[in-house]
């Protein structure tokens, strides 16, 4: 958490700090998104750490909107649970988030909008007319536009933050457009810069300790996007679904480049047969989308498991069920991506841990589809999705997936589903020496895919679909244990829920706590190593971001519980659609502990 | 052309060098699972008959299909093939055609896969008017299930699914295709090959969303159907005159078919409008001469580097 303490001087002095968390809290259409986007950025480009939060109405019209930024000169694992600032654009904004701030914390409000303030928790409060000084900075028919430039000016003045790397960071941004538009930010901006504020300290964030070479900074679904064409995807197809949309969006406009075709569906259920007939076309494919569309697909999934083709499906998991809570954040599709299609159907499921690994996840999932010719699904999540982190810039030298389609004729003996082999198809357009031609069929079928009622032939036929989850589960890597290899608990976490739980994890550790907490990116099959990983703990707490159910355990609970049949697993779970606070995991997390003691 | 490794060399067989001549037998595969006696044998046995005429290179075509009796096709073809889910043959075909403009796709299914589960499929696969070839064979009533009511199930006839009688008002093939904004619609019969030979040339060769509606008779469920187009049966048969009927006119095309019981046989209508394939490649070609030849690994390297 934050170590920024209150000001109570007029000092010019400025205090250093490791970690700062500013919320902004305005309406959608104020721009706060950019704001936050600017400091993020900036944060990148001086080596510290950072992550954003945000949340957005669902509805088009906008309405109430925060933006928050975690700052740090370390190591930033959540967005923060509590903020150093405040700012307020409206009496409504004040209201909703004053409880965010913590004790001794800085409020600055727009004077024109907020009227009336709370005398609680030490808050110390700095009234500047946001609105009317923008005005002012601007001129003519201005209104209130640019007053996010205002504040970003502002919050740069208050933390001392780099105002050179930032200019660029803005003129690059703006330089697109029209000139009037870089000149009327920058107006507004100087003018936040130069405000007085006044009687408030200033602060200085430390330097950042990021490893020196390039970083980058950006959102999960950009990162995922960019994987994918690092993976080596050139075609897919989908339908628009929040918070979905914006890799289909980034794909349908970057593959053109790349000599590709991303196709936007009628539906979701074409959108999936268009990726299975990419597939069956010898490309490396994918389809995407968010919990109601994963459940569209489910039949072709099943499809695509049966007949042995690869596939990447990206599902950014939403709150559900049904249409549920489209811009809050979720894990509650595990057990829908793992098993949702009707019969045995083998794929395969993975989860990046923050935005930086949505690029190596898209790399590990176009590496298993292409090895098993199987369905793999990747569970990114609505916080991933929109959140920003900066970190290191992937070395495409080395990561770099060259697209391929192997037309090589094919021998007299090669066959499209071997008993004794992993399948790979011959796509269109290859010849085959023998004369006979692949078919390629849902319905269950011998080697050559020719439909077959034979009992021994199901039975064998659904006994070489699942050896590749069991080659799998020995091939994949044990998880990394931060801490301790043993001690009394082991805190596991997937997809974005990583960040608070190891940092979670930190602080139970300074209070002197034997835990330590791995994150589990392949989700289905397991690896195998987890066992052994298990066996030196205590206690197994599974946190996660869904409802604990009929028997009182988490989706992802409930699968290690089938695994290892172990009483010592056990859950913290909740669904109130925002990410876990790492104070709920402390506490969550001790309540075992002293359980066990007892 | 793109630069890209994964897209293969432009279309076109005629192209192609010809190195040896497709046979029927070289075509043919499993037996048809068909009941003895079903026009959907006369469908295979023209299309085998259309491919060796045209000798596209075998390991070019590509046959796909949903479900259905008719749906089944693909096992009885010995080309590349996929036997799909109901009702979703059309974007399957859509994203085989996008991707491989070198292969020629070929769509074959029933009045159920076509116009009822897979409806929406169709008129979006028109609309963007991918380049394939969808047969669909219709016999007015569900065969693989054994007979329920079929979305062109004319009022009045009795299934299991319409003990009394079907009460609702069937579909017109003609002018749910010509509002789809398919390119190519034709209708054709079984039962009269020599117009089912011209019919289905002429859809293979055309360029864009080709379609056929081939009535076809299910003899188990739904025999006599056709009675009225069949002359043997004492039935009409009657084929448009192109020299009366303008084929790019697409209102007196809807004209054409206000009655199809048993209406008019032939093409209603052909127009020559870009394919979305076409217009892929164009914003893929326009899109890469702007990038002056760069790799495109440097592409995704540039793209970070403005993200620094």
């Amino acid at each position: 958490m934050s170590t920024a303490t209150a000001p109570v001087s007029s000092s010019d002095s400025k205090k250093t700090l490791r970690n700062a968390v500013i919320r902004f809290a305005g309406n959608s259409q104020d721009g706060i998104q950019s704001i936050g986007g600017f400091l993020a950025r900036l944060a990148g480009r001086t080596a510290q750490e950072v992550m954003t939060y945000m949340t957005i109405p669902s509805t088009i019209s906008g309405g109430p909107s925060i933006f928050q930024v975690h700052l740090g000169s370390g190591e930033v694992l959540t967005a923060g649970d509590e903020a150093d600032v405040l700012v307020a654009f409206y009496q409504h904004s004040y209201d909703s988030h004053f409880s965010a701030l913590r004790q001794g914390g800085i409020c600055l409000y727009d004077s024109g909008e907020v009227k009336e303030i709370k005398h609680e928790k030490g808050v110390f409060h700095i009234g500047i007319p946001f609105t009317a000084a923008t005005v002012e900075a601007i001129g003519g028919s201005a209104k209130d536009r640019g007053k996010n430039m205002f504040v970003l000016g502002l919050i740069v003045a208050v933390f001392n933050l780099d105002k050179e790397k930032l200019v660029g960071i803005i003129s690059r941004q703006f330089g697109k457009k029209d000139e009037s538009v870089l000149r009327n930010a920058m107006l507004a901006f100087d003018a936040g810069y130069a405000y007085q504020i006044g009687d408030i300290e200033k602060f200085a964030l430390a330097p950042g300790e990021a490893d020196s070479g390039h970083r980058i900074s950006t959102d999960g679904n950009q990162m995922l996007s960019l994987g994918l064409l690092a993976a080596g995807v050139r075609y897919g197809a989908a339908y628009p679904i929040t918070p979905w949309s914006s890799i289909m969006e980034t794909l349908r406009s970057e593959l053109p480049k790349y000599g590709g075709i991303f196709v936007q569906a009628e539906d979701e259920l074409a959108a999936v047969s268009m990726a299975i007939g990419e597939a069956f076309a010898g490309h490396l494919a994918m389809t995407g989308s968010s919990g109601p569309g994963l459940s569209l697909k489910m039949e072709a999934l099943g499809y695509a498991s049966m007949a042995e083709l690869p596939l990447i499906v990206v599902n950014v998991q939403r709150g559900g069920p049904s249409t549920g809570l489209p811009t809050s954040v979720e894990q509650s599709d595990l057990m829908q991506a793992i098993y949702g299609s009707h019969g045995d159907t083998p794929r395969f499921v993975l989860a990046p841990k923050d935005v930086e690994d949505c690029f190596y996840i898209a790399l590990e999932a176009g590496r298993i589809a292409r090895k098993y010719s199987c369905p793999v699904i990747i569970l990114s999540d609505q916080a991933l999705s929109s959140r920003i982190e900066a970190f290191e810039e992937p070395d495409l030298d080395k990561h770099w997936v060259e697209p391929t389609l192997d037309q090589t004729p094919r021998d007299a003996d090669w066959k499209p589903y071997p008993l004794d082999k992993t399948t790979q198809h011959a796509p269109p357009g290859t010849k085959m020496a023998g004369g006979k031609y692949p078919h390629i069929s849902g319905l269950e079928h011998d080697e050559w895919g020719h439909p077959s009622g034979n009992a021994k032939m199901h039975q064998q036929m659904t006994n070489k679909r699942r050896q590749k989850l069991l080659d799998a589960a020995a091939e994949f890597p044990a998880p990394e244990v931060h801490g301790d290899a043993s001690g009394d608990a082991l805190i596991i976490a997937w997809g974005s829920a990583w960040g608070p739980a190891k940092e979670a994890c930190d602080r139970l550790r300074s209070e002197g706590h034997k835990v330590s907490a791995a994150n589990i990116r392949h989700l289905h099959p397991m690896p195998d190593k987890l066992e052994g990983v298990f066996a030196n703990f205590k206690h197994i707490i599974c946190v996660e971001m869904n409802d604990y159910g009929a028997y009182g355990y988490g989706q992802l609970a409930m699968l290690l519980r089938a695994r290892y049949a172990d009483p010592k697993i056990k859950s913290v779970c909740k669904t109130d659609g925002l990410a876990f606070r790492v104070r709920e995991l402390v506490t969550g997390v001790e309540k075992y502990l002293a359980a066990g003691q007892a | 052309m793109s630069t890209a490794v994964a897209t293969p060399e432009a279309p076109a067989a005629a192209e192609a060098p010809v190195v040896e001549k497709l046979t029927k037998k070289a075509l043919t595969a499993d037996h048809p699972t068909w009941c003895p006696a079903c026009g959907d044998f006369a469908v295979l046995a023209m299309f085998y008959r259309v491919l060796e005429k045209l000798n596209i290179p075998q390991e070019k075509i590509v046959v796909v299909a949903g479900i259905g009796c008719s749906s089944r096709f693909p096992y009885f073809m010995n080309t590349h093939s996929l036997h799909f889910i109901h009702g979703r043959a059309v974007p399957l075909a859509t994203g085989i055609s996008l991707s491989r403009p070198d292969v020629h796709v070929f769509v074959f299914g029933g009045d159920g896969d076509g116009f009822s589960i897979g409806g929406n499929h169709l008129n979006h696969g028109a609309r963007k008017n991918i380049k394939l070839t969808y047969i669909i064979m219709d016999n007015f009533v569900y065969g693989l299930t054994k007979n329920q009511t079929s979305p062109t199930t004319p009022i009045g006839r009795k299934s299991k699914t319409d003990p009394t009688g079907a009460i609702d008002r069937p579909i017109n093939p003609m002018k749910q295709l010509l509002a789809s904004g398919a390119t190519f619609i034709a209708r054709t019969h079984a039962a009269q090959v020599k117009h089912m030979e011209e019919i289905f040339t002429r859809a293979i060769n055309h360029d864009g969303f080709s379609v056929v509606e081939c009535l076809s008779e299910c003899v188990m469920f739904y025999p006599g159907a056709f009675d009225d187009s069949t002359p043997r049966k004492g039935g009409v048969w009657e084929t448009i005159d192109e020299t009366q009927h303008d084929v790019t006119d697409d209102v007196a095309a809807f004209k054409l078919a206000d009655n199809l019981a048993p209406g008019k046989f032939g093409v209603y209508y052909q127009v020559n409008r870009p394919t979305k394939n076409a217009l892929e490649q164009k914003w893929i070609d326009d899109t890469q001469a702007k990038l002056g030849g760069m790799s495109q690994k440097d592409i995704l390297k540039k793209r970070f580097e403005a993200m620094r």
